[in-house]
């Protein structure tokens, strides 16, 4: 099975360690995994800033590197939706193009349910220890039902306990450039999810996009938390979490 | 009313720093999402009958001149009269017109977002007569001098200290305290309110087909008394909210109320069809209806008819982070939330909005319990498109996409861009974060950055396959 490995812009930049960490979890249950060196951005910053031409040139290229792969994994909600979802109505007005955006589409896989649904796997080489919360990142949860995935593998891990905050499917207040246009409004939600993290007094909150990673961390820390770890879920599954 | 939208950073910061709309707000939250989380979970074909609600809808706006000219005819053969009003200001014009021809000198009203809309009230003031707003919320507000900061709940932004002092101020002391004190002084001074009123105005939470039935639905029977008492009843409603029978009105009624106030049902629903008859024990001597376009069928003709299917529940601003920070105020105009955030530019227009599109993290949370399942934020994301389009956005943000769209399409130069980033936020990080940052200083003045690494995972990995 040649599985392509779709990094996505921000752990390429800001956290490559994700990024091997998928590579692990995927090699190790057996995939092929093939990392097209030209990939860059899925476009999603420019879908939602309405900018339609930018992110069909993206669209477009990317459906090009990942042409003739059994699948397509990648690391976070946002992106792995924006391809399943958006990209069919990002090419809606060229039917070729629309054709093979949907067959992208259907080979595109988040990677905690790639790992559940298709590759079903039943261990993992992650042997963290301590408690955890789980952040289910909006995009996941509403455009790909990634809910029950993240918390089945965790459940493979016996050094793991898993304590559900209050409103874990409230969003974080990243929203792309929403933190930063509004970045009081957005500073005002992430402190509300903060308070929740805080609540369980759980030695990490865990979560599968990079973006709200980025934020809810920032905020944590600016609020003074220094011990509460923030981790991808792929680092803790692949151990890659020290 | 004044479309302020475009103070909508301004007045959100406002809005954060006000502590007694923080503790509202926080109270309101609380409420609405656990109960209506309770309804939904309690009947077990919710979800189909969100879809069902969807489909008929659809139904209705595909074929809406014929059920709303059915709705005229049986409207008309039961005594009524259907006004058709194109605009904000053809509606204030109907209404007045039949408020100074019966010499009104007070007018009663039900609760109704397509009068503040129009901007009835004002209009109404300004004419001379006096205007009672009935629904407690609005009576509180309209004490207040404010607007409706919720579609179903106007005054949530009040706390109890808040609706004291003003019911204080406005009637005299003593000063009530608990709520069912409020509650029976407000009731004690509209009473007589309703007896003296010359027209009753009310909404139309659905206007019935097949029998030319407006129907309300209230928690206090305000409306009852608005439109039995008053002489003459006026209905304002948007030309959206005709169904064909009233077999279709109950299955919106069974998601309205779970939705919006995570009731089974609202305390009240009522129907009125035409003025009272010569055996009726009550009821006005005249019944008008007034349907509103205002840029209603502009929206079923394009991209935005999604919009139309609407029942105005408010569970979208319930679920809505942006909406629990800021509250309603903040949008500027009559429409809060996600809803609004679409209505306001389509009817206000996309120069007199801009923020509210923008204002929204896309998490979906709105579309996964909207009734009627609209599709808000792709909804929000089309109007950014439009934004993009007609070159509203802000030219500074246009030129970063470009740019950003020149190295994003070349990967080498993008790459060796992400290189030379990498390394130099890694060098200015310390203890893993970065607390300052000059250009991204609106991220890093309220959190910290986490610092990246110092190689891209790219350059990494290909070293890796490099050596192996």
């Amino acid at each position: 099975m040649r599985v392509g490995l779709f990094v996505t812009c921000l752990v390429d930049l800001m956290r490559p360690r994700i990024g091997f960490a998928a590579l692990r979890l995927l090699e190790h249950a057996g995939c092929e995994v093939v990392v097209p060196a030209d990939q860059t951005c899925c476009g999603q910053p420019a879908w939602n800033a309405g900018d339609r031409a930018t992110s069909r040139r993206l669209a477009l290229k990317l459906i090009d590197e990942f042409d003739g792969l059994d699948y397509v994994v990648v690391p976070s909600g946002s992106c792995a939706g924006m391809i399943r979802v958006h990209y069919p109505e990002v090419l809606r007005d060229d039917a070729v193009a629309r054709a093979r955006a949907e067959a992208l589409a259907a080979r595109t896989f988040e990677l905690t349910d790639f790992l559940v649904n298709v590759l079903r796997i039943e261990d993992v080489p992650g042997g963290f220890r301590g408690s955890v919360t789980y952040h289910d990142s909006c995009s996941g949860l509403r455009e790909l039902g990634v809910k029950a995935q993240p918390r089945a593998l965790l459940g493979l891990m016996p050094g793991v306990e898993l304590r559900e905050m209050e409103a874990a499917e409230a969003c974080c207040g990243f929203g792309g450039a929403f933190a930063v246009k509004f970045a009081g409004i957005s500073t005002e939600i992430a402190t509300r999810k903060c308070r929740s993290i805080e609540a369980t007094a759980a030695d990490a909150v865990v979560l599968g996009d990079l973006g709200c990673m980025l934020n809810i961390e920032g905020r944590l820390r600016r609020l003074g938390d220094e011990h509460t770890r923030v981790l991808h879920i792929a680092e803790i599954l692949a151990g890659e979490d020290g | 009313m004044e479309i302020r939208s475009n103070e909508f950073k301004g007045r959100a910061v406002f809005a954060i720093h006000d502590a007694s709309l923080q503790q509202a707000l926080g109270k309101a939250r609380e409420g609405f999402v656990g109960k209506r989380a309770q309804q939904a979970a309690e009947l077990p074909e919710f979800e189909q009958l969100r879809e069902e609600a969807k489909a008929l809808k659809n139904h209705i706006l595909d074929h809406l001149d014929h059920y709303l000219e059915r709705y005229e005819q049986a409207v008309t053969a039961a005594g009524g009269q259907v006004h058709w009003a194109r605009d904000a200001e053809e509606a204030r014009t109907i209404i007045l017109g039949i408020c100074k021809r019966v010499g009104a000198k007070t007018v009663t009203k039900g609760k109704s977002m397509v009068s503040e809309e129009i901007g009835l009230n004002e209009a109404l003031i300004d004419e001379g007569m006096e205007v009672v707003e009935t629904d407690l919320g609005e009576y509180i507000i309209q004490l207040a001098h404010e607007p409706p900061s919720h579609i179903i709940a106007p005054a949530v932004h009040k706390t109890k200290d808040q609706v004291s002092d003003l019911f204080e101020a406005a009637h005299g002391g003593p000063r009530k305290t608990t709520v069912p004190e409020l509650v029976d002084e407000a009731r004690r001074m509209l009473r007589d309110k309703y007896f003296r009123a010359d027209v009753g105005i009310t909404g139309g939470n659905f206007l019935v087909a097949e029998t030319g039935s407006s129907m309300i639905v209230t928690n206090e029977g305000n409306g009852d008394l608005t439109q039995t008492l008053a002489k003459v009843h006026i209905v304002t409603s948007g030309i959206e909210r005709v169904v064909p029978t009233l077999d279709d009105a109950t299955l919106f009624l069974r998601l309205l109320a779970r939705s919006a106030t995570g009731q089974e049902t609202e305390t009240y629903t009522t129907l009125s069809t035409g003025p009272r008859r010569a055996d009726d024990l009550d009821g006005p001597e005249e019944y008008h209806v007034v349907l509103v376009d205002n840029g209603r069928s502009r929206m079923l003709a394009g991209r935005f008819r999604e919009m139309l299917r609407c029942i105005r529940c408010g569970a979208c601003m319930n679920h809505c982070p942006v909406y629990g920070a800021v509250g309603g105020h903040a949008y500027g105009w009559v429409y809060p939330g996600p809803m609004g955030s679409v209505l306001t530019p389509l009817i206000t227009g996309l120069d007199n909005a801009y923020d509210l599109p923008n204002a929204c993290t896309l998490n979906g949370r709105c579309a996964s319990v909207c009734p009627v399942k609209i599709p808000l934020p792709d909804l929000l994301r089309e109007l950014r498109h439009m934004q993009h389009q007609q070159e509203i956005t802000p030219a500074m943000q246009r030129r970063a996409l470009k740019l950003w769209r020149f190295a994003a399409t070349q990967p080498r130069l993008y790459h060796a861009g992400e290189r030379i980033a990498a390394r130099l936020l890694a060098a200015i990080g310390r203890k893993g974060r970065i607390r300052r940052l000059p250009l991204a200083s609106a991220w890093t003045d309220v959190r910290d950055l986490p610092a990246p690494a110092g190689r891209t995972f790219l350059e990494l990995w290909q070293g890796k396959r490099g050596k192996s």
